[in-house]
């Protein structure tokens, strides 16, 4: 508690010492009370008991008191909460996007990233949007979350206040790799970030693999064989399989027609084995350029 | 009140066979029914969350692969809280005791009741059967968040299913409750002179009428997107998930009320009969019973802090929030006042309401914090939130009613449970559950979010402690089980009132004949709870 990574921490931090501390004292003196009244008037030590009906100034007291503390408690969550929504109007912009079981980020200069590097001290607003169900954008260390909707344009924003490298996690259940779907922040000097922003030329990786891994493909699509909800894209070029086609089960080829029939109406022809609905369609998001770029690339997944 | 030399013909003796407890419309009979399905769903859930705890011991794959983990989550969910919480306290101690307590014959409603019970039965088969129909049983936690339950090639459909048909079952009790106390109550208790009990049972019922209906048409809209395709809750078919988040929850925040307040309405019997003393601000605790059950159905978007609801929508439940946590306080205040000069014997029953306060606190005071704004944005879906529920709805509601189970072992079995094996058992559930439990508070803290088959090693040391408590837990639960088990056959015979208690329930033989009452029950005059007028030990 109370490090300064971020320009949130020190207001949340506050709210929880504030909480904590008030919640820590009743639950101790409550039961210390408790636990005294079961030695005390312990039947053996008092076989009379005395009847107390009511005491209406204790039962006004302890209405009242608890009311102004929980109130009390609502303010400090209140004013530590109430910064995250100020977005403000300059800063960094990303577009986060989130999709089973992986992040990318966008930045304004076309830029992918699958990790979020920010520069310290400068304010970072980040779009969120999701491609097929809800996600959400936490970093602990930060203080902050908030869900990733589709169809929904939530935003969250930061400052990074201290040089490191912080987790953030999917904190709202996406299904079987919700427990893998990780990323870090990081934030660097100004400096150093402006030679990584604007660093735009391509890794030495296929452009084919470009593709898959800026669409999330490789989350449910293993480059390697291992099954995960989609098959994996391992020797399949060039190959048969079974898919079910509207009910009925046929074999075909995996060729052009078919990868691109599978990115553009993927429930159109599904594997045997494998559930349908999972996989949006990727019409307006691929282009065709592109297909032809992960052909490229599947022919040389042997 | 002399006892009676020779024992009237009980409930169980009246009448023998299977059918005549299947299709029995005797209130005690169906109290039992639920009673025997309700503890073994509790055994299968329990299993589950044994499971997820085993194979939460370590990082990585332990013992099942992330799809099952998800499974049993949610099948963990579900059973426990359509199938254990809400019905348990109402269905079972509500359906046997109620009608004894205020002194009457049967329920209002005796065939509705029967009908109840049997959609319980029906909506209990649905959710197992997922288990075999089908893709596997439904892996979207017992949210059912929409659009992941939408696309998901899971069972989800029969799950929701089972809930929807779990729901009529839960309505139908309420109406039931409502009409009996209104209109069946002995002819000299007022208002005012009902056990508090049956006034929580009131409030809960209330909830139980009104807010169930919502999750119902909410599940049937899943089931109408899924079947059908209609875009209701999925954004590709033109729908809004966040719509589904707030019908979602208009119902399951009121139903966290439906779990616990019936269970406070026990902590409020056994607390004055082991101080021996009436208890401290009656009408305090009956009002305040209304007053969570009323504030409680404007709180639900607390649920939602994160999901982009507008700010002045977030502060609106932050606030409300807060002030549920009021009529909570003011009980706790009232039981342990009532412990003030008392003469208290400390037996098996008191033990578990003990616990019951300090877990329900420690549950309440952890809902303060993720009531306000920062903390909950901080804290919301992690394993913070896991703790929380577990303090309210177990430490809570599930030791309140094992607590109950000892309490009124001899009234409904006729025979009385070893105390010093009760007491032994008591020990560890109560080690066992902050073992489990408070390492779930820390870890969210350092932001384990909730849901997760696989975790950073930061998270190790508070999970392996936390699978250990489980562990103990599970020894003192088996040990409670077997205990009640052979008491049933070695216990001694139960009295009418073994524990000196006020309430009308301990003026019949144990266990009640047929028709409840071998004599008119005698209304005590005033409060319930006047330990003076009711020497009879």
């Amino acid at each position: 508690m109370f490090s300064n990574a971020s320009n949130f921490v020190q207001g949340v931090d506050t709210s929880f010492a504030i909480i904590l501390g008030a919640s820590l004292f009743f639950l101790v003196g409550i039961t210390g009370v408790m636990v005294y009244f079961v030695v005390r008037y312990n039947k053996n030590k008092h076989p009379e008991a005395q009847d107390v009906h009511e005491n209406k100034k204790l039962e006004i007291t302890w209405t009242v008191i608890p009311t102004i503390l929980v109130l009390v408690m609502f303010y400090f969550g209140w004013t530590g909460y109430e910064p995250m929504r100020k977005i403000p109007e300059e800063g960094i912009k990303v577009k986060a996007h989130a999709q089973m079981w992986s992040w990318q980020f966008e930045y304004e200069n076309g830029k992918y990233s699958d990790t979020l590097v920010v520069p310290k001290d400068e304010a970072v607003i980040l779009d969120l949007i999701s491609r097929d169900v809800v996600h959400s954008l936490y970093i602990p260390a930060f203080r902050i979350k908030e869900d990733v909707v589709p169809g929904v344009n939530n935003k969250m924003w930061f400052i990074g206040q201290e040089l490191g490298k912080y987790n953030i996690f999917c904190a709202e259940f996406c299904g079987d790799l919700h427990s893998k779907m990780l990323s870090s922040v990081h934030v660097i000097a100004p400096e150093e970030y402006n030679v990584w922003y604007n660093d735009t030329t391509q890794p030495e990786i296929h452009p084919g693999l470009v593709v898959l891994k800026k669409n999330a493909c490789v989350s449910c699509h293993s480059l390697d064989g291992t099954r995960i909800v989609g098959p994996s894209f391992k020797g399949i070029w060039g190959h048969e399989v079974e898919v079910i086609t509207n009910g009925e089960e046929r074999t075909v080829m995996v060729d052009e027609d078919y990868v691109k029939r599978s990115i553009y109406d993927p429930n159109a022809d599904v594997v045997k084995g494998f559930n349908p609905g999972l996989m949006i369609p990727y019409q307006n998001l691929v282009t065709e350029e592109e297909v032809n770029e992960i052909i490229d690339y599947l022919k040389t997944l042997k | 009140m002399a006892e009676a030399l020779s024992q009237p013909v009980s409930f169980y003796q009246a009448k023998t066979g299977l059918f005549s407890w299947i299709f029995s419309t005797d209130h005690k009979r169906i109290g039992l029914l639920y009673f025997y399905a309700i503890i073994s769903f509790f055994l299968v859930a329990m299993s589950l969350g044994f499971l997820m705890r085993l194979e939460l011991i370590a990082p990585g794959e332990t013992i099942m692969d992330a799809k099952t983990y998800n499974q049993v989550f949610t099948l963990h969910g579900v059973i426990m809280i359509f199938l254990f919480l809400i019905p348990s306290v109402p269905a079972f101690f509500g359906n046997f005791l109620l009608p004894l307590m205020i002194g009457t014959d049967d329920v209002a409603f005796p065939k509705l009741n029967l009908f109840s019970w049997w959609l319980y039965v029906l909506g209990g088969i649905f959710a197992l059967l997922t288990l075999v129909v089908g893709n596997g049983p439904a892996d979207t936690g017992w949210t059912f968040y929409a659009p992941y339950s939408v696309k998901t090639g899971t069972n989800v459909t029969m799950a929701v299913l089972a809930a929807f048909i779990l729901g009529f079952s839960s309505i139908l009790t309420g109406l039931n409750f409502i009409v009996t106390i209104h209109r069946l109550r002995a002819p000299k208790m007022k208002w005012f002179q009902m056990p508090l009990f049956a006034w929580a049972l009131y409030a809960t019922a209330w909830i139980q009428l009104l807010a169930t209906p919502v999750i119902g048409i909410t599940l049937l809209m899943i089931i109408a997107e899924r079947v059908f395709g209609v875009g209701l809750f999925d954004p590709a078919l033109g729908g809004d998930p966040i719509l589904y988040q707030h019908l979602f929850w208009i119902y399951s925040h009121p139903a966290v009320y439906i779990m616990v307040l019936p269970a406070m309405g026990l902590i409020s019997e056994m607390i004055p009969t082991f101080a021996k003393r009436t208890i401290f601000g009656y009408k305090a605790i009956a009002y305040s019973s209304l007053a969570i059950a009323f504030i409680g159905y404007f709180v639900w978007g607390h649920h939602m802090f994160t999901s982009g609801m507008s700010g002045p929508a977030r502060v609106i439940f932050s606030v409300l929030t807060f002030l549920v946590a009021v009529p909570s306080a003011i009980k706790v205040f009232n039981w342990v006042a009532t412990l003030y000069k008392g003469s208290i014997n400390v037996k098996t029953p008191l033990l578990f309401s003990l616990a019951f306060i300090f877990q329900f606190l420690l549950g309440g005071l952890t809902g303060l914090v993720i009531g306000a704004l920062a903390t909950d944005i901080h804290l919301h879906d992690t394993y913070f939130v896991v703790g929380h529920f577990h303090y309210v709805m177990f430490g809570g509601a599930g030791f309140a009613f094992f607590g109950a189970l000892h309490y009124w072992y001899g009234k409904i079995w006729g025979k009385m449970y070893n105390e010093s094996t009760a007491q032994i058992a008591f020990w560890l559930m109560f080690i066992g559950f902050n073992v489990l439990y408070f390492p779930m508070l820390v870890l969210g803290i350092m932001g384990m979010p909730r849901r997760y088959y696989d975790y950073l090693e930061d998270f190790t040391t508070l999970n392996v402690v936390s699978t250990v408590g489980s562990w103990i837990l599970i020894s003192g639960i088996i040990l409670m089980i077997y205990n009640l088990i052979v008491s049933r056959k070695k216990g001694e015979a139960a009295p009418r009132n073994p524990w000196g208690s006020t309430t009308l329930e301990w003026q019949t033989p144990s266990p009640p004949p047929l028709h409840n009452f071998d004599a008119t029950p005698v209304v005590p005059e005033g409060n319930p709870y006047d330990h003076k007028q009711n020497k009879s030990e």
